[in-house]
């Protein structure tokens, strides 16, 4: 092996261990897109339609869903959802009067019981909807809560 | 990577209780940062505090997905989350969450 060939042949080992070390600390999961087309939309009914498709929301006890009647602060409004019908695939939380309606969404798996809780920002009084996506068909229940002190202005 | 791990266990943003009853496991954790909106003005500039804010939470148990979580910025600082999941005791769960600025951070803990 002349000295050029050996140049070549380390450079092209050095070059396959790189790309096997970036496969390595390569991320372990590929993020799935956050849907921004639908966290940016301004409208409630156009904003429920860019993550079904559609508008038809079926009114149920079967969704409970707990949010305080009066918040004092905006900034930190509890929200719990816990719901009865079975295969739920999605649980998607609407503020209708905020700045984006569309607060956040809940992607449950095969394993997950329908049961979910965070604490969210309202700018105003408002009507709060919880939709459960259940058997390819959309739950929904929604309540009002009033806020006495704004959380998106700050 | 020493460094990697020593640092998620020390100074991680994720705090995350696990606890089993009945099958299920009730996993409650809390994330700390700021959740900026992109809407509020930094009071003595005037200028727009860019958003900063988590966009997805995953959480596996034992390796597995059982939830994946999209968030908007009209979630609360340092935000909270609360699930449940059929499981067992001794579980593995590894939450893990990524920001609309490309930060991340990750932790795990055993279900009790």
């Amino acid at each position: 092996m002349n000295r050029r060939k050996f140049i070549k042949k380390s450079l092209m080992t050095v070059a396959a261990l790189g790309t096997f070390s970036a496969l390595l600390i390569k991320p372990k999961r590929v993020y799935a897109a956050w849907p921004k087309a639908s966290f940016d939309i301004t409208d409630l009914s156009k904003s429920i339609n860019s993550v079904y498709g559609h508008n038809n929301l079926s009114k149920t006890t079967k969704v409970k869903l707990k949010v305080p009647d009066i918040a004092e602060n905006g900034a930190v409004v509890p929200i719990n959802v816990k719901t009865s019908l079975k295969n739920v695939e999605s649980i998607m939380l609407f503020v209708e009067n905020n700045p984006q309606p569309l607060s956040s969404g809940y992607m449950l798996s095969a394993k997950s019981k329908p049961v979910i809780g965070t604490r969210i920002k309202m700018g105003q009084t408002s009507t709060v909807i919880a939709a459960v996506k259940s058997n390819g068909k959309v739950y929904s229940a929604s309540k009002e809560v009033k806020i006495t002190i704004g959380g998106c202005g700050g | 990577m020493v460094a990697e791990a020593n640092r998620e266990n020390i100074m991680s943003t994720i705090k995350i209780k696990a606890k089993e009853s009945k099958g299920s496991v009730t996993v409650r954790t809390l994330i700390k940062h700021p959740m900026e909106t992109g809407q509020r003005k930094n009071k003595k500039t005037g200028e727009k505090i860019p958003s900063h804010f988590i966009q997805e939470v995953t959480c596996k148990a034992n390796g597995e997905e059982v939830i994946n979580v999209y968030w908007g910025p009209a979630v609360s600082k340092n935000p909270y989350l609360t699930f449940v999941y059929e499981g067992s005791k001794g579980d593995t769960i590894e939450l893990s969450w990524l920001d609309n600025q490309g930060n991340r951070d990750s932790n795990k803990v055993t279900a009790k």
